[in-house]
């Protein structure tokens, strides 16, 4: 089991006060400002708002991607912006998990290859190395297009292998950039329901940035709501058990 | 990442833009063929200098004279001349000495007259020189028309080329007909004390009849060590036999030799190696002779090789920098390509090191590739070029020569210069790969 810095019975995320701002000519952008969340582990949380609202860039600060320029995030224990830039490509390792709304699949590799990529980064042995890969497209129900390029498969089922991607490296983290932004409401809801159910069944905390208010309400537990770089609220929602229990009745 | 994983994704990357990476190695191996193309000629052309000249004897040879022959015209007045102790001779005993000195391989004396050859009744003025066994092997009868002597006493004789044209233009025709060597053979007289030696000699006219077996450009190591080039050349032993009457016996006679027997003008010691030369030499003049070698000359060969090799090297080297150019567009153009590539593996959790690494490797597959290629491009140049020579070479009747070698420590040496220069031209490109913005890197379209 890939090491997770000690997770149990702690918040996934505490942000304090995070600010992302950017010189761009004369002016100082300010890509998320002022903005304090907590995020407890194995919640769903929906990032919403407007473009350009800074939720894109508060999730690349909490994926290790980009660095505050003030406030802290401690996530999983550790305060992101004291680690130096190989303790957080350990963390983007180990910790969490991404998707994109492009998928961003490599064209040149098959299915099984792009799933296997952050196994090989993470130096897992090679013969521990399909047994994972495997377990991760049982997770997707993708085991059957294994051997396939990433043009072959439709967009949904590109998402679901960037989601398995995601997952093969056993993280507690998984962190979502729209990832139905670029499919339709169908295929999109389909991927949503899929990543609750990994969440729930892995034990996951799930922050996902999404511009989609209806698709959020329903499989998120919470909303975080962004505008101009601000946080402006957080609201739960009825919740998807409820939600699953409505439709069931 | 572990290696085999960098190596194995280096080279997928490597795949995926066939046409332009083998482009770049291409570039990598011609580089890396004209470096060891222009060394590969340089080594050769060394060989084969070397080889010709230890072949003709002049580098692991000693030339002996006794000591007063070394004197000059800054060994003092006349009088103190008289009163230079008395220099030991070069004669039958010396050459027994000189021969049982270790390391000798032979010990023979120059022999070399000036005479009439008498050939389809006319005369030609000519110099006779006698010639060893061991001159053979130097190279100078490689290739020569007819053959060398058939036995060590055969009455037989090689014309130098420029003689036999004297004889009859058509210098073929002369192989197998007989001349006339007229001489003057030396008698020794009776002293007034009734002994043989030491009574000074007589001169007779004698003749001796040789049949021409070969003609042969020049004589080996000519006009070395002697009284210039022999243009007749008989076996030493008959040479020997001859007691012909040589240039150095009239000074001999007006010098005070009573009681001694015959002497040498000079005597050519050789020995097993050049590199036993110095201290064999230094021997042969403890024993009170005059030595000399031509070993300085070897050095200064071998100095002048050294300057020609590291020109060619750095000639070669130009093109190969050419490629190094190209390796560096290649891979600045795959970071603008796989920008966004980049970013993805930074998200999955590469660190820049890994990033680094990646472009280093591909940079180094291409650098190796192009370097096993380039070294056999390099060699297939230089057989070329051999190939090529050999059949000028043949038009003009002369034997083939190899003018490229292509060593181990080459090959080696041009692969791994190859894979270096690879490398340093992808550090640049890696570590723009590795400075990579991930989140501006995925943003990319």
């Amino acid at each position: 089991m890939t090491p997770t810095m000690g997770l149990n019975q702690q918040n996934a995320f505490q942000l304090e006060h995070v600010c992302r701002h950017y010189a761009m000519g004369g002016a100082s952008i300010r890509a998320v400002d002022d903005v304090s969340l907590t995020v407890p582990s194995e919640e769903f949380l929906a990032l919403l708002g407007s473009s350009g609202s800074g939720k894109s860039t508060l999730l690349n600060l909490m994926a290790g991607l980009d660095r505050p320029t003030n406030g802290s995030i401690v996530a999983a224990g550790r305060n992101l912006a004291e680690l130096n830039s190989l303790e957080l490509a350990r963390y983007r390792r180990e910790t969490v998990g991404m998707v994109f709304q492009s998928f961003n699949l490599l064209p040149r590799m098959t299915l099984e290859e792009n799933v296997e990529l952050p196994l090989r980064l993470a130096e897992v042995e090679r013969n521990d190395r399909a047994a994972r890969v495997r377990e991760a497209l049982e997770h997707v129900r993708l085991t059957k297009r294994m051997g396939h390029r990433p043009s072959e498969l439709s967009g949904g089922e590109q998402q679901r292998t960037a989601i398995a991607r995601a997952l093969v490296n056993r993280p507690k983290i998984l962190l979502a950039d729209e990832p139905t932004g670029n499919l339709d409401s169908a295929t999109g809801e389909a991927i949503l329901t899929l990543l609750r159910e990994i969440q729930s069944h892995l034990g996951m905390t799930v922050v996902m940035v999404t511009h989609e208010r209806p698709l959020a309400e329903k499989f998120a537990d919470r909303l975080a709501t962004m505008g101009d770089g601000k946080l402006l609220s957080t609201t739960p929602t009825a919740g998807y058990a409820q939600a699953e229990a409505k439709v069931s009745q | 990442m572990k290696l085999r994983d960098m190596t194995e994704l280096a080279v997928r990357n490597l795949r995926e833009a066939i046409l332009r990476n083998s482009l770049t190695t291409l570039g990598v191996a011609v580089g890396v063929a004209s470096l060891v193309a222009m060394l590969s000629l340089g080594v050769g052309l060394q060989q084969l200098a070397t080889s010709r000249l230890s072949k003709s004897g002049l580098f692991d040879s000693i030339f002996v004279t006794p000591k007063t022959n070394l004197r000059g015209p800054g060994a003092g007045p006349p009088a103190t001349r008289s009163a230079a102790p008395k220099a030991r001779p070069l004669n039958e005993d010396a050459r027994e000495e000189l021969t049982k000195l270790p390391n000798v391989i032979e010990v023979y004396p120059q022999i070399r007259f000036f005479t009439e050859a008498r050939f389809d009744g006319k005369p030609f003025a000519t110099m006779v020189a006698g010639m060893p066994e061991s001159s053979k092997a130097s190279g100078s009868f490689d290739g020569m028309q007819g053959n060398f002597f058939s036995a060590a006493n055969a009455d037989e004789a090689i014309l130098q080329a420029e003689f036999a044209k004297e004889l009859n233009p058509q210098t073929s025709s002369l192989i197998g007909k007989e001349l006339v060597l007229r001489y003057a053979e030396r008698q020794a007289l009776a002293a007034p004390d009734g002994s043989n030696e030491g009574g000074g000699f007589s001169v007779v006219p004698k003749e001796k009849h040789l049949r021409i077996i070969g003609v042969v450009e020049t004589e080996p190591a000519s006009g070395f060590g002697g009284f210039g080039s022999g243009r007749l050349l008989i076996p030493l032993a008959v040479a020997e036999t001859l007691r012909a009457a040589q240039v150095n016996d009239l000074r001999d006679v007006l010098r005070d030799t009573s009681g001694e027997k015959p002497a040498y003008a000079s005597l050519t010691v050789r020995v097993k190696s050049p590199s036993l030369v110095d201290a064999t030499e230094a021997k042969i003049k403890e024993m009170g002779f005059g030595a000399f070698s031509l070993l300085d000359a070897s050095k200064s060969l071998r100095i002048f090789f050294s300057v020609f090799d590291l020109l060619l090297g750095i000639f070669g080297s130009l093109a190969l920098a050419v490629a190094t150019l190209g390796i560096i567009n290649t891979l600045v153009m795959a970071i603008l390509e796989r920008r966004r590539e980049i970013g993805v593996l930074k998200a999955l959790g590469a660190a820049d090191s890994d990033v680094k690494q990646l472009f280093f490797v591909e940079a180094g597959v291409m650098g190796l590739a192009g370097g096993v290629f380039g070294v056999f491009f390099g060699w297939l140049i230089g057989q070329t070029l051999t190939l090529g020579t050999n059949i000028y070479l043949k038009r003009q009747d002369l034997p083939g020569v190899q003018i490229s070698s292509v060593p181990w420590w080459l090959i080696g040496g041009a692969i791994a210069f190859a894979l270096l220069v690879s490398l340093i031209a992808g550090l640049y490109p890696a570590s723009r790969a590795a400075k990579l913005n991930p989140v501006d890197a995925l943003r990319y379209e």
